[in-house]
């Protein structure tokens, strides 16, 4: 049933797409693949679980905690390590080598604190609201998923868009010198940006933890690969790519596994992910690069 | 006949005409300079006469040979080698080992010779290296062979330049603005290894906005300004020439005719 | 002489995994040589491992022919995909190989002949001490002279400066292309040396988690010698056991010191550089004095 798929589609896209957000927002300002990005995602979904099994925090509440909790892990991660990196003018290969070896040690340390076991939400505590038009389900937690993912993405939209910091954000990502030259405080913007890019993926560990409603220590892993799929698709970069590419990335997986074999849908994705770098190494709604000698 | 000839070349970015019709004519065995105002397009001439990047319009030969379609490697084999505006030494090479990749093309013994260190193979990079240390003492810095490139000075850094571009075995050198930041000493050192090396019969074509510089050390001299040659002949006559003398006095900064 | 039978005994696994990590390290210290970032390696090695267990295994190809197999099939398959993905470069490229790595860990584990998520068993057991220290030793000894050739050198130039490196008149994309292939060649073999010892593969171990692993060995290590990227395989596949105690957490150490490396030595464990730096310091100091 189609209808049913794409909104299975769309609950996932969406998430991918605020997964991607961060990633692509941490690539386009501060130049740097941050492999960790998958790790925070964990985290904020652990964040959320212990604040509701242990302290029976309500499931806004638990967000927010995800949403502080990894944000103020990515700033960790920020000032301890990437911030000297900067400084140093490392190659990209070198950040990208550090943030690796940060998800080596929070999935460990999670599965130390946690265990690998799977956690789970609470079955009470999930919203089990269902309208049926038709054949179609379609469940309030899907339903509430999409709404935080959207209301977030809209959110950091406008903030680009409206406000300085979101305009000086932008400058940077054109040029960072020049961004410094005219006054931009552009460590605090590096900062803030490493912090809200943690948040937003924080945020969709949440919400991925609640659509499957299984929380491990490895969870990071298939996101981050898809996460980098999503930012390959829209162009490094490129915040509207982000969410177009997440979208489609949702869809593709949702209806490849619908149709195809569940393990070939991720090949086609791969396959069309490796095309695409030949063809259009910016994306497929980035403008291509013109490298110059 | 001229080593290398730019016949009617011009070139675009996107809407922005940097050349515009520009014909040049730079002979062997002579020093040859191409001055202008900065953004006149004079580096834009370079990289397309290296291949790096593709004329709009026009045609470049060198020996009478199309150089359309050869890529920037072919180029550098048939004789053409070049420096850069900013220095693009390999920094983390020694000095040597610099100046040794400039002969890549010249060694060709193969992957066998290579693995089992054969006597050709041996003797091959012996005499490469010997080419290397003769081509660094030329430019006197065959004391530091051995040492890191990063670790040089400004000015040695352009003369390792020098030396891995002689390397290569080129007719002619390509010189982006051989004395940019260097001081007036600096600069009268080079001036002597740039008539040493066209006494050795290479030929020179620079690039400069220094015109002091260029007026005493060059056989011939062209002039560009927005992408256009506006005066070409023999120093003297340029000196004089009132087309020149607009451009650079009209720019204020960088009146250095003497 | 029993002493050693008992070591061997323990600890044989653990002396071939040293070697076999040894070797895929420095097949991407070649490729990083060319200034490829590439995480390709770990499907080389993969594709390397399946050939020559399915030629044993199906065919009874003799060992040694085996692992020729092991060598060309990724040595084809990089040269396929080599000359339209090296035109990337920088972080284009490790996302292009990422991706590549991806589809050929997804295609293993969906083909019949590879044994599917259950991977190949019954392997025949043929690899032995000898055949890794003569294979490191030979690869070793390759690379070795490839440094001290034009073809090292040109790999150099291409990774300090590619324009430059082109107008001395080197092929760039020839010799991306060779480093890249020599390098899917080393892995592959370390594929199929590892593939006759351990009886059993799976998709699992050839996936982005063992490609960062290859990566961090070499970059722990330093790519400025040959002995970095050996030094750094030996580290990291000891340290596991020796932090046994830690148990869960051992693996946070792997990731914490591959940070503290990256923050701290930028050039990695072995610094050819920084020893004769030391060295020359110290002889220095020696002889100012009277």
């Amino acid at each position: 049933m189609l209808e049913q798929q794409l909104i299975n589609a769309l609950t996932l896209g969406s998430v991918y797409a605020l997964f991607a957000l961060g990633f692509t927002l941490v690539f386009g300002v501060l130049e740097v693949i941050n492999l960790s990005h998958g790790a925070v995602f964990m985290v904020g979904a652990y964040a959320a679980i212990t604040a509701v099994t242990r302290f029976h925090a309500p499931l806004g509440v638990a967000i927010l905690a995800a949403l502080v909790v990894s944000g103020l892990l990515g700033l960790t991660i920020d000032a301890l390590i990437l911030r000297r990196l900067r400084a140093r003018k490392a190659p990209h290969l070198i950040p990208m080598i550090a943030t690796l070896g940060v998800t080596t040690m929070v999935t460990s340390a999670a599965q130390g604190l946690f265990g690998v076991e799977v956690q789970r939400f609470p079955e009470a505590m999930l919203p089990t609201g269902e309208f049926v038009f038709g054949e179609v389900h379609l469940r309030t937690l899907e339903l509430g998923i999409v709404a935080v993912a959207f209301l977030l993405m809209a959110l950091l939209f406008g903030v680009m868009r409206y406000t300085r910091q979101g305009r000086a954000l932008r400058a940077i990502a054109e040029s960072p010198k020049a961004a410094a030259l005219l006054g931009i405080n552009v460590e605090g913007l590096f900062m803030l940006t490493s912090f809200t890019a943690a948040a937003l993926g924080g945020v969709a560990g949440v919400l991925i933890g609640l659509n499957f409603n299984a929380v491990t220590p490895m969870m990071g892993a298939p996101i981050l690969h898809k996460g980098i799929a999503v930012v390959i698709l829209g162009g490094m970069g490129d915040i509207r790519g982000a969410l177009f590419g997440g979208l489609f990335l949702g869809c593709a997986e949702v209806l490849s596994k619908a149709y195809l074999s569940s393990q070939m849908g991720d090949a086609v994705a791969f396959g069309l992910l490796f095309l695409i770098l030949l063809v259009r190494p910016a994306g497929l709604f980035g403008r291509v690069l013109e490298r110059k000698a | 006949m001229s080593l290398l000839s730019i016949r009617g070349i011009g070139k675009h970015f996107g809407g922005l005409q940097v050349l515009e019709d520009v014909n040049i004519e730079v002979p062997g065995g002579a020093i040859f300079a191409l001055i202008g105002p900065n953004g006149a397009g004079k580096t834009t001439v370079f990289n397309l006469v290296t291949g790096l990047i593709k004329p709009s319009s026009g045609s470049i030969a060198f020996e009478g040979r199309d150089l359309a379609g050869v890529p920037p490697h072919q180029i550098t084999r048939l004789g053409i080698a070049r420096t850069f505006q900013n220095i693009r030494i390999f920094p983390d090479m020694t000095l040597l080992e610099n100046v040794m990749v400039g002969r890549h093309h010249l060694l060709n013994y193969g992957g066998l010779a290579l693995l089992f260190a054969t006597p050709a193979f041996r003797e091959a990079e012996r005499r490469s290296r010997e080419r290397a240390l003769e081509l660094l003492s030329w430019v006197k810095l065959d004391h530091k062979a051995d040492a890191t490139a990063d670790n040089l000075s400004y000015g040695e850094q352009r003369k390792l330049e020098f030396a891995r571009a002689l390397a290569t075995e080129p007719k002619l050198l390509l010189l982006d603005e051989p004395v940019a930041g260097m001081n007036p000493s600096e600069k009268a050192v080079l001036m002597e290894e740039i008539r040493n090396i066209r006494d050795r019969g290479y030929g020179v074509f620079l690039i400069e906005h220094d015109m002091r510089f260029v007026m005493n050390l060059c056989d011939r001299v062209a002039v560009l300004n927005f992408g256009r040659i506006i005066a070409e002949g023999p120093p003297d006559e340029i000196r004089t020439h009132p087309d020149v003398i607009e451009a650079y006095l009209g720019r204020g900064d960088e009146a250095e005719v003497s | 002489m029993a002493a050693f039978a008992d070591f061997w005994a323990t600890y044989s696994t653990l002396v071939y995994s040293v070697g076999i990590h040894a070797l895929l390290a420095l097949s991407l210290w070649l490729t990083l040589s060319c200034g490829l970032l590439s995480l390709a390696n770990a499907a080389f090695m993969g594709i390397g491992a399946y050939t020559a267990a399915l030629l044993t295994l199906n065919l009874h190809w003799p060992f040694p022919a085996a692992l020729l197999g092991g060598a060309v099939a990724p040595a084809v398959v990089a040269l396929i995909i080599g000359a339209p993905t090296l035109r990337l470069s920088g972080v284009y490229l490790a996302m292009a190989t990422l991706a590549f790595g991806e589809v050929t860990r997804i295609l293993i584990l969906n083909l019949q002949i590879t044994g599917g998520p259950e991977g190949l068993n019954g392997i025949p057991l043929l690899t032995t001490g000898w055949h890794i220290v003569v294979i490191l030793a030979v690869a070793g000894y390759g690379l070795a002279r490839i440094r001290r050739s034009r073809l090292g050198r040109a790999f150099e130039a291409i990774r300090e400066d590619e324009v430059a490196a082109r107008l001395m008149g080197i092929n760039v994309e020839s010799h991306k292309l060779a480093a890249f292939t020599l390098g899917a060649v080393l892995a592959g073999v370390a594929g199929a040396l590892n593939a006759h010892f351990t009886f059993f593969i799976s998709p699992r171990e050839y996936g982005f988690e063992n490609a960062v692993d290859i990566l961090t060995m070499t970059i722990l290590g330093g790519t400025t010698s040959l002995i970095g990227p050996v030094l750094g395989a030996t580290i990291l596949t000891l340290l596991p056991e020796l932090m046994r105690f830690l148990h869960a957490y051992r693996l946070a150490v792997n990731g914490l010191i591959l940070v503290v490396v990256v923050l701290f030595l930028p050039t990695g464990l072995w610094d050819a550089r920084r020893f004769r730096q030391l060295l020359k310091n110290r002889r220095a100091r020696k002889g100012g004095q009277p």
